[in-house]
């Protein structure tokens, strides 16, 4: 079903595919890939829902107009469960859903990956490619077998990779938004800035974007349950503007303007945790 | 054209109503659909005495037609209401309508009493849910001697505060539920709250999408049941009651209809996803340049219409 806005197919009810494909990206992590296409944008997310069990919000990993695929964290019931996913089984998907990543011809773009965060952006940087953008891509994780899609981001054209380790025992010892600190401070200038991954990290990016003066996107998470604006569960302060529909994927301006970003988060209940 | 009304002494700069359960979380987002989205009132989710956890998802599904629910009316209680409400009641662009839930007669009080200290312009009892079954059996709204208890013991503790009572369409007769609760001292109705329960399966899967199987129908597919409901509460309490008519409501002459029905507001929910965070200021336009059309210069000619026309035939 159309959504009336535009040429996604968005869907608010979900429909079960039988996955093409499973990758295991390491341990923890899962790539289902989908026979369908949701026409889905960089930045946007899907509800996906294993039936009987539960249903998780997950950003796209790609969707090339053929297949739609998602990378996740095994960390709870039902990630655990879709884990255990074999080629052929059912997974329900309903999306996509929220802001993408926006971008002009050409442009020379930073992308900056935290965790699970390099799915996303890979699908950013694909789509970035195709319309000329040359990317450094600084990928951040725990340690070397926590790093996702760096192989794949070396094929892209036009394309440098980053990358830092909490552990060092990939890249730098550090941070990935220490290795944004030093490009900019080296005189690199890109264009924009795009970041995905844990609020901390992302609140490092917009500070420092801001001190410097590079416009960023950053893609911003809470507890969703409708996904499409209805709820009111991923609303935040004191904008009360709907992560569902006004992000995921927000610009700076307007994260900063977000008291709650870096700070807090509601749950399911609507009670506030610090981060 | 006029579209504010004072009711119960409450002024109400237009008829449309955030319904219950929409948007209803914090603070902000109060603000953000009273001051920017041109809503005439603000109603919150329904508030527990204690902490009340809701379903896992999937919990909300659409089509064009309609909406299924079954978030499960999760709260974290009124100590954290107290947070949210005491925010936006220091800007308050819009009157409140705090809701309030209960599993005993005996608690919709004491939760009653809970969130007076507020400042609610009205205080609605939500004895309607139809996914909460499971855990509490039948709604209170199903039968009318226990409907009216509830009434008569929020009335008990709620001084001067207008106590609207929000009703089930899923039942035999409306009529006498809502006549129980007008004799027990309802000042006013709310109607209706989601129809069915409704249920959704996957095809291959053969599941029921939602986690808790079943869910309140709402959207445009309910319009015409929660049309006929508040008609017949209207005219089984002789209009002495207001009432607020939600339900499927998505333009201006959705709006209007419910108002010829009966209604004196407009409750507004699922249109939210489909037409924005400001579907009020739009519903808001649409019906002034509907009465503008017709010479309409004041929203309350409106209220009852149909009952009116009716009689004189």
């Amino acid at each position: 079903m159309s959504c009336g806005h535009c040429t996604c197919k968005e869907s608010r009810l979900p429909t079960t595919y039988r996955i093409a494909a499973v990758k295991k990206e390491t341990d923890m992590v899962t790539t289902i890939t989908f026979p369908v296409s949701l026409g889905a944008k960089p930045g946007q997310f899907v509800m996906a829902w294993l039936p009987g069990n539960g249903e998780i919000p997950m950003s796209v990993a790609n969707d090339d107009g053929k297949n739609l695929r998602i990378t996740f964290f095994a960390v709870g019931d039902t990630t655990r469960e879709m884990a255990k996913l074999k080629k052929g089984d059912l997974l329900g998907l309903r999306g996509p859903f929220g802001t993408s990543y926006e971008w002009k011809e050409g442009e020379h773009l930073i992308l900056v990956a935290g965790g699970y965060g390099a799915a996303p952006m890979y699908f950013c940087a694909v789509e970035a490619s195709k319309n000329g953008c040359s990317l450094d891509v600084i990928i951040g994780a725990r340690s070397k077998e926590h790093l996702l899609y760096a192989e794949e981001f070396r094929k892209l054209p036009k394309t440098t990779v980053h990358l830092a380790t909490d552990d060092g025992s990939e890249g730098r010892k550090g941070y990935n938004v220490e290795v944004l600190k030093e490009l900019l401070e080296k005189g690199m200038a890109p264009d924009q800035v795009f970041a995905c991954g844990p609020e901390r990290m992302l609140l490092a990016v917009s500070d420092l974007t801001a001190q410097k003066k590079i416009p960023s996107q950053l893609s911003l998470e809470r507890y969703m349950k409708c996904g499409y604006g209805l709820c009111g569960n991923c609303t935040v302060d004191p904008l009360g503007i709907r992560l569902c529909v006004e992000g995921p994927v927000v610009k700076n301006e307007t994260a900063r303007k977000i008291t709650e970003f870096g700070n807090y988060h509601r749950d399911e209940l609507g009670k506030k945790h610090s981060f | 054209m006029n579209l504010s009304q004072t009711l119960l002494g409450v002024t109400f700069e237009n008829p449309t109503v955030l319904a219950s359960g929409i948007l209803g979380i914090t603070a902000s987002t109060w603000m953000r659909v009273a001051a920017k989205g041109g809503a005439g009132a603000i109603t919150t989710k329904s508030i527990w005495l204690h902490e009340h956890k809701g379903h896992p998802n999937p919990t909300v599904i659409s089509t064009e037609h309609w909406t299924l629910n079954a978030v499960g009316v999760p709260d974290a209680g009124p100590e954290k209401a107290k947070e949210e409400i005491g925010a936006y009641n220091a800007q308050k662009p819009a009157p409140l309508i705090v809701n309030i839930i209960a599993e005993s007669v005996e608690n919709y009080a004491k939760t009653a009493e809970a969130v007076l200290p507020f400042h609610p312009d009205f205080l609605e009892v939500n004895i309607s849910c139809p996914n909460v079954e499971d855990e509490f059996g039948k709604p209170f709204a199903c039968s009318a001697p226990v409907a009216a208890s509830v009434t008569a013991a929020v009335k008990a503790v709620a001084g001067k505060v207008p106590v609207f009572i929000k009703l089930s369409p899923n039942v035999l007769s409306i009529a006498e539920i809502a006549r129980a609760c007008a004799k027990a001292g309802a000042d006013g109705f709310t109607v209706i709250n989601t129809a069915g329960p409704g249920m959704a399966i996957d095809l291959k899967s053969r599941m029921p999408i939602l986690s808790n199987k079943v869910g309140g129908i709402s959207g445009p597919a309910i319009k015409p049941l929660a049309i006929r409901c508040v008609a017949d509460v209207y005219a089984a309490t002789n209009g002495c009651c207001p009432i607020i008519g939600t339900g499927g409501v998505h333009t201006g002459e959705d709006a209007i209809e419910m108002l010829l029905a009966g209604a004196s507001l407009v409750g507004i929910g699922t249109a939210v996803w489909k037409r924005g965070m400001d579907v009020f200021q739009k519903v808001c336009d649409e019906m002034t340049a509907w009465c503008d059309a017709e010479g309409i210069k004041d929203v309350t000619e409106l209220i009852g219409g149909m009952h009116k026309v009716i009689s004189k035939r």
